[in-house]
């Protein structure tokens, strides 16, 4: 009786044993895992594996567009004016854009443009805002940025080949339901308001360009226009919340749907685009 | 126009003028009778009273007020100056254009009478000549 408790005693010690080496075990598992691969089988000192290399993809730089995109300035407009003025004005625009980065942006994208104002603290003026209207054809052309600062919607029109200009950063690449968004001076302010202090957001460079399909909610009536007229033709504004439908109808008492049909109108730019683009093209890899 | 409803959503600065139809031009910057926006502090200028401040005479060669220009107020029936410094209508290029028409009121020396001005001021104040320096030392931002 006595040699078997005593053998049982020794199993026990040598399960005790065990178990603290299990446990010993244990606490180098969980000190480092890559050691564990190593050591638990053999002895030997466990081989340094080195962590992966974190692979750091940088979201804030801005990829240029591969899409094909030629900017509206360089189409001129159908009228009676010297060709040779326009192709002058377009070398310009190379050699100015050979210069300054003039990006892809449409109306609706998130702009910020820093220009040189002797009079701002700093010698420079960043605004960012968003792009609510491009005109203007050839060295001329423009483009207004909105924005609601401190309770005050501000804008400004800023000349795309003026040498003011020192960068012109897209913010966000998007296109909303319409060409003009100059209704946004008659929407709710929460529209028209940019952070200033907004991130970049990335976007592919290639594929079509997201439209952002969102429509906007008005003041009460008095607007700076009657955008519910046919000829603005505006898709992004929430007509049911200000107007009854009575309203809606009348507003087509103006409207002219037989200009779609006049042939002397049409003014079909496709072949004079692919023409300027490849020239564009050629000037800008010279 | 709109700037009654740009008080009323944007500073809701007051109820002082509920009409509802457009009554001075957009086109003509600031000339007699265009009602303004006072955006300094002053007691003046806030208080809420039943007849929004109107400009009956504008220091002009021309009777049109741009940015920077001296105008006479009309407010809570006493007469005061004030200067501009934004309107609605686009000025050159690269210059900023404001939603409403802004004046800051000064006192007859040209002190200003707030201490401070809420919204931003346009830059090109800075370049013209004529004793702005009090003016551009109370505002908060500039654009």
């Amino acid at each position: 009786m006595a040699v078997c408790t005593k053998a049982l005693d020794k199993v026990v010690f040598s399960l005790r044993l065990i178990r603290n080496l299990q446990l010993q075990n244990e606490r180098f598992l969980s000190s480092s895992l890559p050691r564990l691969a190593a050591g638990s089988d053999s002895q030997q000192p466990p081989r340094f594996t080195p962590p992966p290399k974190p692979v750091i993809i940088d979201k804030t730089q801005t990829v240029t567009s591969q899409r094909k995109f030629l900017s509206p300035e360089f189409i001129p407009p159908r009228q009676r004016t010297d060709p040779a003025k326009f192709s002058m004005e377009r070398k310009d625009m190379v050699r100015r854009r050979k210069v300054l980065d003039i990006p892809e942006f449409y109306v609706g994208s998130i702009l910020a443009v820093t220009m040189a104002d002797p009079d701002a603290s700093g010698k420079t003026n960043r605004f960012v805002g968003i792009c609510v209207q491009r005109g203007g054809k050839g060295l001329g052309a423009t483009f207004i940025l909105r924005n609601i600062i401190d309770n005050q919607g501000v804008e400004i029109c800023y000349e795309l080949y003026s040498p003011r200009i020192q960068q012109i950063e897209v913010l966000k690449l998007e296109k909303r339901l319409d060409d003009n968004l100059m209704y946004l001076r008659d929407a709710l302010p929460e529209y028209s308001t940019v952070d200033p202090s907004m991130k970049p957001v990335p976007f592919s460079p290639t594929g079509e360009v997201p439209v952002n399909k969102l429509k906007v909610k008005m003041r009460p009536k008095p607007w700076s226009k009657r955008w519910e007229r046919p000829k603005f033709n505006i898709q992004g504004i929430r007509f049911d919340l200000s107007l009854t439908p009575e309203q809606m109808e009348h507003a087509q008492k103006w409207a002219q749907p037989w200009v779609q049909y006049d042939m002397l109108k049409e003014y079909d730019t496709s072949s004079l685009e692919e023409k300027i683009h490849t020239e564009v093209q050629q000037e800008m890899s010279k | 126009m709109a700037l009654l409803h740009l008080s009323k959503f944007v500073a809701g600065a007051s109820s002082l003028n509920q009409r509802a139809f457009s009554v001075s031009a957009v086109a003509a910057a600031i000339q007699k009778m265009t009602r303004v926006r006072v955006v300094d502090n002053s007691t003046l200028g806030n208080t809420p009273y039943h007849r929004a401040p109107r400009v009956i005479h504008v220091y002009t060669k021309n009777g049109v007020g741009k940015v920077g220009d001296k105008v006479l107020l009309a407010i809570k029936g006493q007469k005061k100056k004030a200067l501009i410094v934004g309107h609605k209508m686009p000025g050159a290029r690269m210059t900023p254009r404001f939603d409403s028409n802004n004046v800051v009121l000064i006192e007859d020396s040209g002190n200003p009478t707030g201490t401070r001005i809420k919204v931003p001021i346009p830059t090109q104040l800075r370049k013209m000549e004529g004793d702005y320096s009090k003016l551009l030392a109370i505002a908060s931002s500039f654009v």
